[in-house]
C-alpha cells in the first residue's frame, strides 16, 4: 500500500517535474518564514541565552509560563485584549451588515456609488495616518474637537487621548470609521446573489421592506456572517498590534496594554526572549483552540463552516 | 418587466426608504468630513488652523505646509524608500503567489492536499513575534532593505484567492487540449493561464502594493538605520511621537518661531502627501478590490 503510494508519487513528480520546480521557491519561503519560526517556540521552555543559541540553551520546563500566570500583568492584559476584540466585534460586525443592507435598498445608482466610494476610502489610509488624524482632530487645544467644545462653551475640555476609560471606544469607533465600508462589500456581494424572483414573490405577498430584509436578505447573508464570525473569534486573542501600539501613551496604558504590545515590549525592547515567547505561545494556542471550537460549533449548528 | 407587476408602495415602505436615505447621508457625512477637514486645513494658514477658523474650506489659502514638507529631507528619503519597497515587494509577492497558486489549482498535482494543509496551518498558527525576529536575524536580514521585502512576501490569503480563481475560471479540459497540442506545465502557465488571469493579477498587485505602502511594523522591528526608513515610520515620528526635528536645518530664532507655526501645518500636509499615491490609484483600486473580495468569498 505504502509502496504503491510512493511509486505513484514518484511517477507524479516525474511527469509534472515542472510544477514541482515552480512551487519550490514559494515553498522555501513558507518554510523559512512560517515553519522555521515554529521551531523557535522551544525558547518558551528554555532559558534563552544568545551566546548558546536556541538549541543549546538549557531547558527550564514551564517556568516562564508560571511566571506569566503569576505576574500582576496577566489578568489586566488578558482582560484588555478580550475587551477590545469583543467590543470591536460586537460593534463592527453589525455596523457592516447594517450598511450593506441599507446600501442594498438604494435604487438611485448615483447615490449608491457615492456612498460606497466614500465609505470604502478610509480603508486605504495607513494606520499611522489614521492615528495621526485622530491625534490632530481630537487634540483638546488645537484640534477640531477642542474648537467645537469651546464653541459650545466647555471650559475644561475632556482629553479623550489621555483618558484610559476612553481608549477602548476610541479604538473601536475609529475602526468602525475606517473599516465598515470595506466590511460591507462582502455582504453586498452575497446580497447581489439573491434570486430576484424571491423579492417579486414577497412583494406580491404584500411583504413590507422591513419584512423583506428580515426574511430574505438576512438569511441570504447568514453563511457569510458565520464564516466571518468564526474568523473573528479565532482572532479574539490577537488584537492588531499596529493601532493599539500607536494609540498607546503613558496615560492610557492601564487599558491599552494588550498581549501583542506586551510581547513586543518584553521581547524586543527588554530582550527577555524566553518570557516573551511563552506569552506569545500562550496567545497562539488559545487563539488556535478558539478558532477550532467555533468551527466545530458552526458545523454542528449551521451548514456553514470554515474548514 | 418592472412596470408590469408594479404594486403601489405602502406608506410604511416610503417611511423606511426615507429613513435609509437619511441614515446613509449621515454616514456619508461622518466619513467624508474628517477627510475634507484635513485637506482644507493643510491649505490654510497656521493661524487660521490653530484658532479654529477652518470648518470646511481652506481659510487664507497658503502653501506653507507643503513648503515645510519640501524642506524636510527625512520625508523624501522615506518616500523614495517606500517606493522601492512597494514596487519590489509587490512584484516579488505576486510572483510567489502565482507560483504557489498555479500548481495548487491543478488536479494532476499530487502534493496539492498536503501543501494546502500546510498553508492553512500556517495561517492559523504561528511561532510568534520573537522566533520570527530571530529567524530574520539569523538570515542576516536585519537592517537591510530585504527585511522590508522578503519576510512578508508570501501572503497565504492571496494564494487562496488566486488558486480559487485559477480553478474556477480555467477549465481542466483546456489543459488536456493544450497537452495534446504538446504544451507542458510551464508553457501552459505562461501562455494560457497568465493571459487569462489579468484581472486577478491586478487585484493581487494592488493588494500587495497597498499593504506594502502602508506597512510599518516590519520596519519598526527590523530597521535601525534612518536612511532605510519607509515613509510610514517617518510619519510615525512626526504624527504620533511628535518629533519634528530641526537638526538638519540651522535656523535663526525668527525662523524657529516660523518653524513652530509650520509644525502644525506640516502634520496636515504630510498626511495628504503620504496618501496621494493611494489616492491616485483609488479608482482602480476600488473596482479591483471589490472584485477581489468577491473572488475571495467564493467557497469551494
Amino acid at each position: 500500500m505504502l509502496f504503491r503510494t510512493v511509486s505513484l508519487w514518484r511517477k507524479n513528480i516525474y511527469r509534472h517535474w515542472q510544477l514541482y520546480c515552480i512551487v519550490a521557491l514559494p515553498v522555501l519561503f513558507l518554510i523559512t518564514f512560517n515553519y522555521v519560526p515554529m521551531f523557535g517556540i522551544q525558547i518558551a521552555f528554555k532559558e534563552f541565552n544568545p551566546m548558546q543559541g536556541i538549541w543549546h540553551s538549557p531547558w527550564v520546563g514551564g517556568k516562564q509560563f508560571e511566571m506569566f500566570f503569576n505576574s500582576p500583568y496577566f489578568w489586566p492584559i488578558i482582560q484588555n485584549t478580550l475587551l477590545l476584540s469583543i467590543y470591536a466585534l460586537c460593534i463592527g460586525t453589525p455596523a457592516a451588515i447594517l450598511l450593506a443592507l441599507a446600501i442594498n435598498e438604494v435604487k438611485n445608482q448615483r447615490f449608491k456609488k457615492i456612498v460606497q466610494m466614500f465609505t470604502y476610502a478610509p480603508y486605504f489610509i495607513s494606520t499611522v495616518v489614521l492615528v495621526g488624524m485622530i491625534n490632530i482632530i481630537l487634540s483638546p487645544t488645537t484640534g477640531l474637537y477642542g474648537q467645537l467644545s469651546h464653541l459650545f462653551g466647555v471650559e475644561n475640555v475632556y482629553d479623550i487621548l489621555g483618558e484610559s476609560k476612553a481608549f477602548s471606544s476610541l479604538y473601536v469607533w475609529s475602526g468602525v470609521w475606517q473599516e465598515t465600508g470595506y466590511g460591507a462589500v462582502i455582504y453586498l456581494a452575497a446580497l447581489a446573489n439573491v434570486n430576484p424572483e424571491l423579492y417579486e414573490a414577497s412583494k406580491i405577498d404584500g411583504a413590507s421592506r422591513i419584512q423583506k430584509i428580515i426574511h430574505i436578505d438576512l438569511p441570504a447573508i447568514r453563511p457569510t456572517i458565520i464564516v466571518l464570525l468564526i474568523l473573528a473569534v479565532g482572532g479574539l486573542m490577537s488584537v492588531g498590534f499596529e493601532k493599539v501600539f500607536l494609540l498607546q501613551n503613558m496615560l492610557n496604558l492601564s487599558t491599552s496594554e494588550v498581549i501583542s504590545t506586551y510581547v513586543y515590549k518584553i521581547g524586543l525592547v527588554n530582550t527577555n526572549y524566553s518570557f516573551a515567547v511563552a506569552v506569545g505561545l500562550f496567545n497562539s494556542v488559545v487563539g488556535f483552540i478558539l478558532i477550532f471550537t467555533t468551527n466545530v460549533l458552526a458545523r454542528k449548528y449551521s451548514d456553514s463552516s470554515l474548514f | 418587466m418592472e412596470k408590469a407587476i408594479h404594486i403601489r408602495e405602502p406608506w410604511s415602505d416610503r417611511v423606511s426608504i426615507a429613513v435609509i436615505y437619511i441614515f446613509l447621508s449621515i454616514i456619508l457625512l461622518c466619513v467624508a468630513y474628517p477627510l475634507i477637514y484635513i485637506v482644507s486645513s493643510s491649505f490654510s494658514s497656521s493661524a487660521a488652523v490653530t484658532s479654529g477658523r477652518v470648518w470646511l474650506f481652506p481659510v487664507e489659502p497658503t502653501w506653507y505646509g507643503y513648503q515645510a514638507v519640501f524642506q524636510y529631507p527625512q520625508i523624501w528619503t522615506g518616500y523614495l524608500n517606500s517606493i522601492i519597497y512597494t514596487v519590489l515587494g509587490s512584484i516579488i509577492s505576486v510572483a510567489l503567489t502565482i507560483m504557489m497558486a498555479y500548481p495548487l489549482s491543478r488536479k494532476t498535482f499530487m502534493s496539492r492536499k498536503v501543501l494546502m494543509w500546510a498553508l492553512l496551518f500556517a495561517m492559523l498558527f504561528s511561532g510568534g513575534l520573537i522566533p520570527y525576529y530571530l529567524v530574520i536575524k539569523s538570515l542576516h536580514l536585519l537592517d537591510t532593505r530585504w527585511a522590508m521585502i522578503l519576510p512578508g512576501a508570501l501572503n497565504i490569503f492571496s494564494i487562496i484567492v488566486a488558486k480559487t480563481f485559477f480553478q474556477s475560471s480555467i477549465p481542466n479540459d483546456l489543459y488536456e487540449a493544450a497537452q495534446l497540442d504538446g504544451c507542458n506545465d510551464t508553457k501552459f502557465l505562461t501562455r494560457i493561464v497568465l493571459p487569462l488571469s489579468k484581472p486577478v493579477i491586478a487585484v493581487l498587485l494592488l493588494w500587495a502594493a497597498v499593504s506594502n505602502w502602508n506597512s510599518y511594523f516590519n520596519a519598526l522591528i527590523f530597521l535601525n538605520s534612518e536612511n532605510l526608513y519607509p515613509l510610514q515610520l517617518v510619519l510615525r515620528e512626526i504624527l504620533v511621537l511628535n518629533n519634528v526635528s530641526t537638526n538638519s536645518i540651522t535656523l535663526s530664532p525668527e525662523q524657529l518661531k516660523q518653524f513652530e507655526d509650520m509644525k502644525t501645518l506640516l502634520k496636515y500636509s504630510v498626511i495628504v502627501i503620504a496618501s496621494i499615491p493611494v489616492l491616485i490609484l483609488y479608482p482602480f483600486i476600488q473596482k479591483y478590490f471589490v472584485k477581489g473580495v468577491m473572488v475571495g468569498s467564493i467557497k469551494e
